[in-house]
């Protein structure tokens, strides 16, 4: 066992999982390993945030990941209030920058940030007093969704390094791919990525990936399959010529499923849209973990709210 | 290991004669044992806590259940002290709603770790009684809190500390008075700083 001051982050906020390191990683999957029996209790709450104010600030439609933010924060005693783009002053015109400073004056500790525009994070980061975590900006990164992925393959394999990670799907613009590469890579697992060619961004391979265009190629031995949401409003774009021919092409039925490990587990990382990219039988069967995906991104996002209020190492060794 | 100029308060020995005292006083002031569990702080009164639980089956031949609580996250100064300890979980498998629940703890200083133990205690359920049994009392309490069972006292200053070592956790079980700014526990071990 390492001294007890090696736990932390040398972070101060959670703008991505590209500037941490394999420790940091798996610092916040052990931590959020302990709050998951804090959402088995009877009372689910401890007082660790106790008058901490913390604003979750989203600029994008979102359920799940707002949800699960606001559960993980009263959990913790935290005191939280949220805005959605509609309730805010964003619809009638405010610049996020003019946003950010009337928030930054009512002085909350942290603000959870979801937009649409890669980088609003890093905005936010270098204005504010407040630690920032970035809960989705752009197609750039999606954090802590990576982490509550690694998290549930970590319990349901017992290891990241090592295992097979197929994710097939809209690759150019989902920022949850580009988490989950930074952090795959980082913990020694080997990734596919699989998808049609008009959304696969160029350059993937010098990522360190394997790139197979046909889902059947991508599966073949996999441990975990990862299928990502088909943007129906991209359809527009012409990446594909209709939803039915995207299913046949690229969804993942029973039959494929079969082209992975015996012991393959499933993941999405919502909302599903059955019948387009995943049939419902498969998004329903015993390998699918999408729901535990769902229990674990509480404990993992309690996670990052505690350590993140600790402070970040440097800031304590000066 | 345990290079220390000064020679330990309790050595194995009188460590084991304490805990083997302390056993036999908590089957003497509780009567129900069946309604009796006991639950260690993280981490070394976990330790004792199973210690207990061994001495009490060697004398009246019944288990009794031992739980874990992990106190980080009830500590009054969590976000202002900086850095964390490692967070792990609490393990209290068995419902204490009504039980008799034994606290144990290898140091009671300030009384600020029993405070948070008793916040965290009452998260699990509504105990008929909660008793405190602590290896070394030293004094110093900023808190009304005082223990039922009492290995040994030990008069100290409040800017020396108490370590406890014992042998599942530190390889060597004993009981040293440090001044400050010295370590008597093995390599890889932080001293727990100014115990509470």
């Amino acid at each position: 066992m390492t001294p007890e001051a090696d736990f932390r982050l040398r972070h101060r906020h959670l703008l991505g999982i590209e500037p941490l390191d394999a420790d940091e990683i798996r610092l916040i999957l052990d931590t959020a390993e302990s709050f998951l029996e804090i959402s088995r209790r009877p009372i689910k709450k401890v007082p660790t945030l106790r008058g901490r104010t913390i604003v979750n600030l989203f600029m994008e439609p979102s359920t799940r990941t707002r949800s699960s933010f606001e559960i993980a924060e009263k959990r913790l005693s935290a005191d939280s209030l949220s805005f959605s783009p509609s309730s805010s002053s964003v619809s009638k015109g405010e610049t996020l920058l003019d946003t950010a400073r009337n928030l930054e004056a009512m002085a909350p500790d942290m603000i959870i940030i979801r937009h649409a525009s890669a980088g609003a994070p890093h905005l936010l980061a270098r204005i504010c007093r407040s630690n920032i975590v970035n809960a989705g900006d752009g197609a750039h990164e999606h954090p802590t969704q990576a982490l509550l992925d690694a998290f549930t393959m970590r319990q349901k394999k017992g290891k990241i390094g090592g295992l097979r990670v197929a994710i097939v799907g809209d690759i150019t613009n989902s920022r949850v791919v580009r988490s989950n590469l930074f952090l795959l890579k980082k913990l020694g697992a080997t990734v596919v990525i699989g998808g049609p060619p008009t959304l696969l961004p160029v350059g993937l391979d010098r990522l360190g990936v394997e790139v197979k265009p046909r889902i059947e190629q991508a599966l073949e031995g996999c441990d975990v399959v990862m299928m990502l949401r088909i943007q129906r409003e991209r359809m527009s774009h012409g990446a594909f010529p209709s939803l039915r021919e995207y299913f046949n092409l690229y969804g993942l039925t029973e039959e494929r499923v079969r082209l992975a490990k015996k012991d393959v587990i499933l993941m999405h990382p919502g909302p599903m849209n059955r019948g387009v990219e995943i049939a419902s039988e498969v998004a329903d069967g015993t390998y699918s973990v999408i729901l535990d995906q769902v229990t674990n991104g509480v404990a993992v996002r309690m996670a990052v709210l505690y350590l993140l209020s600790g402070g970040a190492a440097g800031e304590l060794a000066a | 290991m345990s290079s220390s100029e000064t020679s330990p308060v309790m050595d194995a020995a009188k460590i084991d004669r304490t805990l083997s005292r302390m056993a036999h006083e908590i089957l003497e002031k509780n009567r129900d044992l069946a309604n009796l569990v006991l639950v260690g702080i993280r981490t070394r009164g976990v330790v004792l806590a199973e210690r207990l639980a061994r001495k009490i089956r060697d004398i009246e031949g019944i288990e009794m259940p031992v739980g874990i609580l992990d106190i980080t996250l009830y500590r009054d100064d969590a976000t202002t002290i900086g850095p964390h300890a490692l967070l792990k979980a609490t393990l209290i498998h068995f419902p204490i709603d009504g039980k008799k629940v034994i606290l144990v703890d290898d140091v009671l200083f300030t009384g600020r770790t029993i405070r948070a133990a008793l916040d965290g205690i009452i998260d699990f359920g509504r105990p008929s009684a909660i008793q405190l049994a602590v290896l070394v009392d030293r004094g110093h309490r900023e808190l009304p809190i005082r223990a039922d069972y009492v290995g040994k006292n030990l008069p100290t200053t409040v800017e020396e500390a108490v370590e406890v070592s014992l042998e599942e956790e530190d390889g060597v079980d004993a009981v040293h008075i440090v001044k400050p700014g010295a370590s008597t526990r093995s390599e890889g071990k932080q001293p727990k700083k100014g115990k509470r």
